[in-house]
């Protein structure tokens, strides 16, 4: 699992350039799944078929991280850029970005007065080229770059880049893998453009059409130094939302899951989060409305490059989604 | 259609009557079958095999709508899309289906408090002046809800350099309309001119639900900031150096795909070409990408100085680029190009 997780969150796959992501993603599932196809937003759309009598269910997953596209190469090969997704230019300036065909560059800042005048139009990124001519070799206008940050093993805690969400991402590939049978009719949804505006996630279940959606992301916690109040802490389990700004979950569907976390032990906490949304809450309002609700990986310092999480919560998340593939989902 | 006819006519954003009755009467002048959708999306069809591509360009543009008729006969309005309030005083407008005209009005300099000179003007306290004395003689002549647009006349500048209001979107109407010369026969276009672009992308929104296109493109008048001190960087787009292809807005990612061949196509036929360099900002291709189950989008625009102003500038030759790139790429996608 330690090892997937490397992979997934050193892979490259910024919203709208998730080639190279869905390629692992797609030849880590290939055995464990029965259809694959890419959709015209690129979403991977994974059908792993039941036995027969159960349900439409999508997993979905956010295969895309935040990141940066360039916007403008000035004549001494400096790259302006803009964000993708939610880039905080206090968390960006220093950083290390790199391109899909392996540029690589540094966030640098022209002079502020004041740190407070730190805005991402002050920005660029400086990939060591002298002139324009240099630059455009390498990169042009309206190429796309992922943060840049080896994955650390801390023990029972990692962090990495792009844990949101490919955490999720490890986390519905490792149930697909543990999944031995199931009366549902299972589709794995590794979702592009969620950091965008859900994108992804909105095209892909009307064309699935599902009678059930669950997200897995991740969450925020509040159990770091005066962190912002909230009842999620890194390692006490599986989160499972009740609401966010996206959606309100489906009670039917999130007391469902509670039982199921308690009758198989599984360690859970209940998430509100007041910031941010996730992918339910458009598979949710897919057509006629699709009851939808969302498992959450509590994880530290999101859309940062070092974002942590707990195995122990991530293995709570696997047994947790497992076991609502297996059960009858007659909420 | 010339550019001069399409600006001259009033489209505020819900209110695009005389628009869509200039594009259908050209529609039908051309023999190109249409209809007109519940929102008054005009959706005109060629060919009838290969791939459905649905192009678009919006009918609409920014103005304002009368909220109020005080009693001494003067109009206060809101506005309809994005309108920056500092652009709006002591302009000439004209209101109503009658085009009543009318200026912006505000105290003139003498009589403003030294505060009152460092600060814009909030638009609640900005009013339409038609020069009616009392409520009951403005009434004879306008009403709430009446829609507003600038007086602008449309002029040739410079060779090539055209003034006008509304050329976001007209020019994407003008150019959807050249593009239909074309009499496409193995790719299905559907054009589609929308409506209500500039308050949410609505009409494109339902217009891409009935299509179910397998690509879609937008034609758009996008901004351009080529003018004194703005630097390089924050330029957006440079007037005169061709069509400009999105990278990113708030709407959509364009297809890299479809992206990449406009830019093969531009650079193999030695059409001029620029990116739109900023990603604020959104256009239908949002709205197109998201139906049903989606499709791959890219926007084609024509830079346009001060856009949403009453007076926005653009370049022919621009627009030129534009038509020229968008027709060869249809030409490419003949037969079945899949992106």
């Amino acid at each position: 699992m330690k090892d997937l997780i490397k992979r997934l969150t050193e892979t490259f796959g910024p919203a709208g350039s998730e080639g190279p992501i869905r390629e692992l993603i797609r030849k880590e599932v290939e055995p464990y799944v029965d259809e694959i196809k890419v959709d015209a937003l690129g979403n991977l759309i994974c059908l792993k078929k039941g036995t027969g009598g159960g349900k439409k269910v999508i997993l979905d997953a956010h295969m895309d991280e935040i990141g940066v596209i360039v916007t403008h190469i000035d004549e001494n090969g400096f790259l302006r850029f803009s964000n993708i997704g939610g880039v905080s230019p206090v968390v960006a300036l220093g950083q290390r970005v790199y391109f899909e065909n392996g540029t690589f560059g540094v966030i640098g800042s022209e002079k502020l007065d004041d740190i407070k005048d730190l805005k991402l139009d002050k920005l660029f990124i400086d990939i060591g080229a002298t002139s324009l001519e240099e630059a455009a070799k390498k990169v042009k206008v309206g190429d796309m770059a992922a943060f840049y940050q080896p994955a650390i093993d801390l023990g029972n805690r990692m962090v990495a880049k792009a844990m949101d969400d490919r955490i999720g991402c490890a986390v519905v590939i490792e149930a697909l893998k543990r999944l031995k049978q199931t009366q549902h009719d299972i589709y794995a949804v590794f979702a592009a453009q969620e950091e965008v505006g859900l994108r992804g996630a909105r095209v892909a279940a009307y064309g699935i059409d599902p009678d059930v959606g669950i997200a897995f992301d991740v969450t925020r916690t509040g159990d770091t130094p005066k962190a912002h109040t909230m009842e999620v802490s890194l390692g006490k389990g599986a989160a499972i939302k009740v609401k966010d700004m996206s959606l309100i979950c489906h009670p039917g569907l999130r007391n469902y899951l509670v039982k199921l976390a308690e009758d198989n032990d599984i360690p859970y906490q209940m998430e509100v989060l007041e910031r941010g949304g996730t992918d339910s809450g458009a598979i949710q309002l897919t057509r006629a409305g699709v009851p939808a609700g969302v498992i959450s990986i509590p994880s530290r310092y999101i859309h940062s490059p070092s974002e942590m999480v707990d195995l122990g919560d991530v293995e709570a998340c696997v047994k947790l989604c497992v076991a609502a593939c297996e059960s009858p989902l007659d909420f | 259609m010339d550019l001069r006819t399409l600006t001259s006519l009033s489209g505020v954003s819900g209110n695009e009557n005389e628009v869509r009755s200039a594009i259908i009467k050209q529609l039908e002048s051309m023999g190109i079958d249409y209809e007109c959708d519940v929102m008054g999306n005009v959706i005109a069809k060629q060919g009838n095999q290969g791939p459905k591509v649905m192009i678009d360009a919006h009918m609409d543009e920014v103005g304002l709508v009368i909220t109020h008729i005080e009693k001494n006969g003067f109009l206060r309005f809101a506005r309809v899309g994005g309108i920056d309030p500092r652009v709006l005083v002591s302009k000439r407008v004209l209101v109503g289906k009658d085009k009543i005209p009318g200026v912006i009005g505000a105290k003139a300099i003498h009589l403003q408090e030294r505060d009152e000179r460092s600060r814009v003007i909030p638009i609640d306290q900005l009013f339409i002046d038609i020069g009616a004395e009392s409520r009951e003689q403005a009434q004879g002549k306008v009403k709430p809800g009446d829609y507003v647009v600038f007086d602008t006349e449309y002029e040739e500048l410079a060779p090539g350099i055209i003034k006008a209001k509304a050329l976001d979107d007209r020019v994407g109407c003008a150019l959807l309309l050249e593009i239909l010369k074309q009499d496409w026969q193995d790719v299905q276009v559907y054009a589609v001119f929308s409506v209500q672009e500039e308050i949410g992308l609505r009409g494109a929104r339902v217009a891409a639900f009935a299509v179910e296109p397998d690509m879609g493109i937008a034609l758009e008048g996008t901004v351009c900031a080529d003018i004194p001190g703005t630097d390089k960087e924050f330029q957006a787009t440079r007037l005169g150096k061709g069509a400009a292809l999105s990278i990113m807005d708030r709407g959509s990612i364009p297809n890299r795909a479809m992206l990449d061949q406009l830019i093969k196509i531009a650079e193999s036929e030695g059409i001029a070409y620029q990116f739109r360099e900023a990603t604020s900002g959104g256009n239908d291709a949002g709205a197109i990408q998201q139906a049903k189950a989606g499709c791959p989008v890219v926007s084609v625009s024509v830079p346009c100085r001060y856009i949403h102003t009453p007076c926005s500038i653009m370049s022919m030759s621009d627009f030129e680029a534009a038509r020229k790139l968008v027709i060869k790429f249809l030409e490419s996608v003949e037969g079945g190009f899949r992106p």
